[in-house]
Protein backbone atom coordinates (compact mmCIF):
# COMPACT_ATOMS: atom_id res chain seq x y z
CA UNK A 1 0.00 0.00 0.00
CA UNK A 2 1.31 3.48 -0.84
CA UNK A 3 1.22 5.48 2.36
CA UNK A 4 1.99 9.07 3.31
CA UNK A 5 4.05 8.66 6.48
CA UNK A 6 5.23 12.18 7.35
CA UNK A 7 4.93 15.73 6.05
CA UNK A 8 6.34 19.18 6.68
CA UNK A 9 5.10 22.60 5.61
CA UNK A 10 7.00 25.90 5.76
CA UNK A 11 5.13 29.17 5.27
CA UNK A 12 4.65 32.57 6.99
CA UNK A 13 8.01 32.14 8.83
CA UNK A 14 6.71 28.98 10.49
CA UNK A 15 7.45 25.28 10.18
CA UNK A 16 4.84 22.62 10.76
CA UNK A 17 5.41 18.87 10.92
CA UNK A 18 2.44 16.55 10.53
CA UNK A 19 0.12 19.51 10.97
CA UNK A 20 1.63 20.93 14.19
CA UNK A 21 3.80 24.04 14.28
CA UNK A 22 7.26 23.06 15.55
CA UNK A 23 9.20 26.26 14.85
CA UNK A 24 8.38 29.89 14.21
CA UNK A 25 10.24 33.15 14.01
CA UNK A 26 9.09 36.75 14.00
CA UNK A 27 6.74 37.43 11.08
CA UNK A 28 8.90 40.34 9.89
CA UNK A 29 12.11 38.34 9.59
CA UNK A 30 13.51 38.21 6.03
CA UNK A 31 13.59 34.84 4.30
CA UNK A 32 17.37 34.53 4.68
CA UNK A 33 17.14 35.27 8.42
CA UNK A 34 14.23 32.90 8.90
CA UNK A 35 16.09 30.10 7.09
CA UNK A 36 19.14 30.67 9.23
CA UNK A 37 17.06 30.53 12.45
CA UNK A 38 15.22 27.39 11.27
CA UNK A 39 18.56 25.75 10.42
CA UNK A 40 19.89 26.46 13.91
CA UNK A 41 16.71 25.11 15.47
CA UNK A 42 17.17 21.71 13.86
CA UNK A 43 20.64 21.30 15.40
CA UNK A 44 22.34 20.33 12.17
CA UNK A 45 25.99 20.91 11.26
CA UNK A 46 26.16 20.91 7.48
CA UNK A 47 28.48 23.72 6.23
CA UNK A 48 27.29 23.24 2.63
CA UNK A 49 23.90 24.59 3.73
CA UNK A 50 25.31 28.12 3.87
CA UNK A 51 26.40 27.93 0.22
CA UNK A 52 22.94 27.06 -1.08
CA UNK A 53 20.57 29.58 -2.59
CA UNK A 54 17.34 30.38 -0.73
CA UNK A 55 15.25 27.84 -2.64
CA UNK A 56 17.65 24.99 -1.90
CA UNK A 57 17.87 26.00 1.75
CA UNK A 58 14.08 26.05 1.96
CA UNK A 59 13.65 22.65 0.28
CA UNK A 60 16.55 21.13 2.20
CA UNK A 61 15.13 22.30 5.56
CA UNK A 62 11.59 21.21 4.72
CA UNK A 63 12.94 17.74 3.86
CA UNK A 64 14.94 17.65 7.11
CA UNK A 65 11.85 18.49 9.14
CA UNK A 66 9.74 15.89 7.30
CA UNK A 67 12.43 13.21 7.75
CA UNK A 68 13.22 13.95 11.40
CA UNK A 69 11.68 11.40 13.76
CA UNK A 70 11.02 8.95 10.89
CA UNK A 71 12.65 5.71 9.75
CA UNK A 72 12.28 6.73 6.09
CA UNK A 73 16.02 6.79 5.35
CA UNK A 74 16.90 3.61 7.21
CA UNK A 75 13.98 1.40 6.21
CA UNK A 76 13.90 2.15 2.49
CA UNK A 77 16.34 1.26 -0.28
CA UNK A 78 17.73 4.71 -1.15
CA UNK A 79 18.56 3.55 -4.68
CA UNK A 80 14.82 2.98 -5.09
CA UNK A 81 13.76 6.18 -3.38
CA UNK A 82 12.52 8.99 -5.63
CA UNK A 83 12.57 12.74 -5.09
CA UNK A 84 9.84 14.62 -6.95
CA UNK A 85 9.50 18.36 -6.44
CA UNK A 86 7.59 21.17 -8.11
CA UNK A 87 6.98 24.91 -8.04
CA UNK A 88 5.74 27.82 -10.14
CA UNK A 89 8.76 30.12 -10.34
CA UNK A 90 11.41 27.57 -11.34
CA UNK A 91 14.73 29.15 -10.20
CA UNK A 92 13.60 32.72 -10.90
CA UNK A 93 14.92 34.24 -7.66
CA UNK A 94 18.49 33.08 -8.30
CA UNK A 95 18.13 33.85 -12.01
CA UNK A 96 17.48 37.47 -10.94
CA UNK A 97 20.60 37.53 -8.74
CA UNK A 98 22.69 36.17 -11.62
CA UNK A 99 21.17 38.65 -14.09
CA UNK A 100 21.94 41.51 -11.70
CA UNK A 101 25.61 40.46 -11.61
CA UNK A 102 25.93 40.66 -15.40
CA UNK A 103 23.79 43.73 -16.15
CA UNK A 104 26.62 46.22 -15.84
CA UNK A 105 29.36 45.45 -18.37
CA UNK A 106 31.80 47.67 -16.46
CA UNK A 107 31.21 45.73 -13.25
CA UNK A 108 30.82 42.25 -14.72
CA UNK A 109 31.50 39.60 -12.06
CA UNK A 110 29.09 36.67 -12.45
CA UNK A 111 29.46 34.31 -9.51
CA UNK A 112 29.95 30.60 -10.30
CA UNK A 113 28.44 29.79 -6.89
CA UNK A 114 25.26 31.68 -7.85
CA UNK A 115 25.16 30.36 -11.41
CA UNK A 116 25.08 26.70 -10.32
CA UNK A 117 21.72 27.36 -8.66
CA UNK A 118 20.03 28.72 -11.79
CA UNK A 119 18.11 25.47 -12.25
CA UNK A 120 15.24 24.42 -9.97
CA UNK A 121 16.22 20.74 -9.81
CA UNK A 122 19.39 21.61 -7.89
CA UNK A 123 17.10 21.55 -4.84
CA UNK A 124 16.57 17.84 -5.51
CA UNK A 125 20.33 17.40 -5.85
CA UNK A 126 21.09 19.00 -2.49
CA UNK A 127 18.62 16.70 -0.69
CA UNK A 128 19.88 13.66 -2.62
CA UNK A 129 23.54 14.43 -1.84
CA UNK A 130 22.88 14.92 1.88
CA UNK A 131 21.02 11.64 2.24
CA UNK A 132 22.66 9.58 -0.55
CA UNK A 133 19.34 9.11 -2.34
CA UNK A 134 19.96 7.84 -5.87
CA UNK A 135 16.51 6.88 -7.18
CA UNK A 136 14.31 8.58 -9.77
CA UNK A 137 13.90 12.34 -9.70
CA UNK A 138 11.92 15.01 -11.47
CA UNK A 139 11.11 18.67 -10.97
CA UNK A 140 7.82 19.96 -12.41
CA UNK A 141 6.98 23.61 -13.01
CA UNK A 142 3.26 24.36 -12.78
CA UNK A 143 1.14 27.36 -11.80
CA UNK A 144 0.18 25.85 -8.43
CA UNK A 145 0.54 22.64 -6.43
CA UNK A 146 -0.74 20.03 -8.89
CA UNK A 147 -1.84 17.17 -6.64
CA UNK A 148 -3.23 15.16 -9.56
CA UNK A 149 0.07 15.26 -11.45
CA UNK A 150 2.17 14.48 -8.37
CA UNK A 151 -0.01 11.61 -7.13
CA UNK A 152 -0.26 10.04 -10.59
CA UNK A 153 3.49 10.38 -11.13
CA UNK A 154 4.39 8.83 -7.76
CA UNK A 155 1.93 5.97 -8.24
CA UNK A 156 3.51 5.26 -11.63
CA UNK A 157 7.01 5.25 -10.08
CA UNK A 158 5.94 3.05 -7.18
CA UNK A 159 4.43 0.50 -9.54
CA UNK A 160 7.61 0.46 -11.63
CA UNK A 161 10.41 -0.29 -9.19
CA UNK A 162 10.53 2.67 -6.81
CA UNK A 163 9.77 1.87 -3.18
CA UNK A 164 9.52 5.30 -1.58
CA UNK A 165 9.34 8.97 -2.52
CA UNK A 166 9.95 12.41 -1.10
CA UNK A 167 7.49 14.69 -2.82
CA UNK A 168 6.36 18.28 -2.75
CA UNK A 169 6.47 21.96 -3.56
CA UNK A 170 9.38 24.36 -2.98
CA UNK A 171 8.79 27.93 -4.10
CA UNK A 172 10.71 31.18 -3.64
CA UNK A 173 9.70 34.28 -5.57
CA UNK A 174 10.82 37.59 -4.12
CA UNK A 175 9.69 37.81 -0.51
CA UNK A 176 7.10 35.09 -1.05
CA UNK A 177 8.03 31.52 -0.15
CA UNK A 178 6.49 28.17 0.68
CA UNK A 179 7.66 24.58 0.97
CA UNK A 180 5.51 21.51 1.45
CA UNK A 181 7.05 18.04 1.44
CA UNK A 182 5.50 14.66 2.17
CA UNK A 183 7.04 11.21 2.35
CA UNK A 184 5.47 8.21 0.65
CA UNK A 185 6.42 4.61 1.45
CA UNK A 186 5.06 1.51 -0.24
CA UNK A 187 6.02 -0.80 2.62
CA UNK A 188 4.06 0.93 5.38
CA UNK A 189 0.50 0.15 6.38
CA UNK A 190 -1.95 2.49 8.01
CA UNK A 191 -2.91 1.80 11.59
CA UNK A 192 -5.40 3.62 13.74
CA UNK A 193 -2.88 5.31 15.99
CA UNK A 194 -0.57 6.72 13.35
CA UNK A 195 -0.71 9.87 11.29
CA UNK A 196 -0.27 7.69 8.19
CA UNK A 197 -2.65 8.31 5.31
CA UNK A 198 -3.33 6.45 2.07
CA UNK A 199 -1.73 8.18 -0.91
CA UNK A 200 -4.42 9.88 -2.98
CA UNK A 201 -5.26 13.40 -4.08
CA UNK A 202 -7.71 13.97 -1.27
CA UNK A 203 -5.11 13.04 1.39
CA UNK A 204 -2.53 15.36 -0.12
CA UNK A 205 -5.00 18.27 -0.19
CA UNK A 206 -6.02 17.52 3.40
CA UNK A 207 -2.47 17.54 4.78
CA UNK A 208 -1.59 20.62 2.70
CA UNK A 209 -4.45 22.55 4.35
CA UNK A 210 -4.06 21.03 7.80
CA UNK A 211 -1.75 23.53 9.52
CA UNK A 212 -3.36 26.38 11.44
CA UNK A 213 -0.81 29.16 10.89
CA UNK A 214 -0.55 31.60 13.75
CA UNK A 215 0.57 34.60 11.71
CA UNK B 1 51.99 40.04 4.54
CA UNK B 2 50.08 39.28 7.77
CA UNK B 3 47.66 42.14 7.13
CA UNK B 4 46.98 40.85 3.63
CA UNK B 5 46.40 37.33 4.95
CA UNK B 6 43.89 38.66 7.51
CA UNK B 7 42.14 40.66 4.79
CA UNK B 8 41.97 37.58 2.56
CA UNK B 9 40.46 35.51 5.37
CA UNK B 10 37.52 37.90 5.59
CA UNK B 11 37.10 38.10 1.83
CA UNK B 12 37.17 34.30 1.45
CA UNK B 13 34.65 33.76 4.25
CA UNK B 14 32.31 36.28 2.66
CA UNK B 15 32.77 35.25 -0.97
CA UNK B 16 32.50 31.50 -0.28
CA UNK B 17 29.70 31.78 2.31
CA UNK B 18 31.74 29.96 4.96
CA UNK B 19 29.27 31.02 7.64
CA UNK B 20 30.46 28.48 10.22
CA UNK B 21 34.16 29.40 9.86
CA UNK B 22 35.81 32.09 11.99
CA UNK B 23 38.89 33.97 10.64
CA UNK B 24 41.05 32.76 13.55
CA UNK B 25 40.24 29.14 12.65
CA UNK B 26 41.92 29.45 9.26
CA UNK B 27 45.56 28.40 9.33
CA UNK B 28 47.37 30.40 6.59
CA UNK B 29 49.51 27.36 5.76
CA UNK B 30 46.76 24.70 5.66
CA UNK B 31 45.63 23.42 2.26
CA UNK B 32 42.54 25.23 0.96
CA UNK B 33 41.26 22.19 -0.92
CA UNK B 34 40.73 18.57 0.07
CA UNK B 35 41.52 19.02 3.74
CA UNK B 36 41.83 22.30 5.65
CA UNK B 37 38.88 24.43 4.56
CA UNK B 38 37.65 21.59 2.34
CA UNK B 39 36.80 23.81 -0.61
CA UNK B 40 35.38 22.37 -3.84
CA UNK B 41 35.64 23.11 -7.58
CA UNK B 42 33.00 25.86 -7.50
CA UNK B 43 34.93 27.51 -4.66
CA UNK B 44 38.04 27.42 -6.89
CA UNK B 45 36.15 29.43 -9.51
CA UNK B 46 34.98 31.85 -6.82
CA UNK B 47 38.59 32.38 -5.72
CA UNK B 48 39.52 33.27 -9.30
CA UNK B 49 36.63 35.79 -9.35
CA UNK B 50 37.78 37.13 -5.94
CA UNK B 51 41.30 37.82 -7.25
CA UNK B 52 39.91 39.64 -10.27
CA UNK B 53 37.23 41.59 -8.40
CA UNK B 54 39.28 42.72 -5.40
CA UNK B 55 42.83 42.80 -6.77
CA UNK B 56 42.42 43.22 -10.52
CA UNK B 57 44.40 40.01 -11.12
CA UNK B 58 43.40 37.77 -14.01
CA UNK B 59 44.82 34.25 -13.92
CA UNK B 60 45.78 33.61 -17.53
CA UNK B 61 46.73 29.95 -17.23
CA UNK B 62 44.28 27.84 -15.16
CA UNK B 63 47.16 25.45 -14.38
CA UNK B 64 48.71 28.18 -12.21
CA UNK B 65 45.69 27.94 -9.90
CA UNK B 66 47.03 24.78 -8.30
CA UNK B 67 50.10 26.61 -7.00
CA UNK B 68 48.41 29.94 -6.25
CA UNK B 69 45.53 28.42 -4.26
CA UNK B 70 47.60 25.93 -2.29
CA UNK B 71 47.07 27.90 0.91
CA UNK B 72 46.13 31.34 2.10
CA UNK B 73 49.82 32.23 2.33
CA UNK B 74 50.55 31.22 -1.28
CA UNK B 75 47.56 33.31 -2.38
CA UNK B 76 48.87 36.33 -0.46
CA UNK B 77 52.37 35.83 -1.85
CA UNK B 78 50.98 35.70 -5.39
CA UNK B 79 48.97 38.91 -4.89
CA UNK B 80 52.06 40.64 -3.49
CA UNK B 81 54.22 39.39 -6.36
CA UNK B 82 51.73 40.93 -8.78
CA UNK B 83 52.18 44.25 -6.98
CA UNK B 84 48.47 44.38 -6.13
CA UNK B 85 48.41 44.20 -2.34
Amino acid sequence: MNTITSYAHIKHNQVSVNGSIVFQSGPLLKLSEFLSEAYKSIGLSYPKFHKMDAQCKLGFLCAEFALKETTFLTENDLSKTAIILSNAASSLETDRVHQHSINDKSNYFPSPAVFVYTLPNITIGEIAIKHKVTGENAFFVSGQLDTELLVNYIETLLSNGSEAALVGWVEVDGASFEAFIFLVESSKNINKNSIFKALNQSSVITIYNQTKWTH
Amino acid sequence: MDALIEKLKGQIIEQLNLAEVKPEEINPDSPLFGEGLGLDSIDALELIVLLEKHYGIKIQDPKDGKTIFQSLRTMAEYIKAQGKS
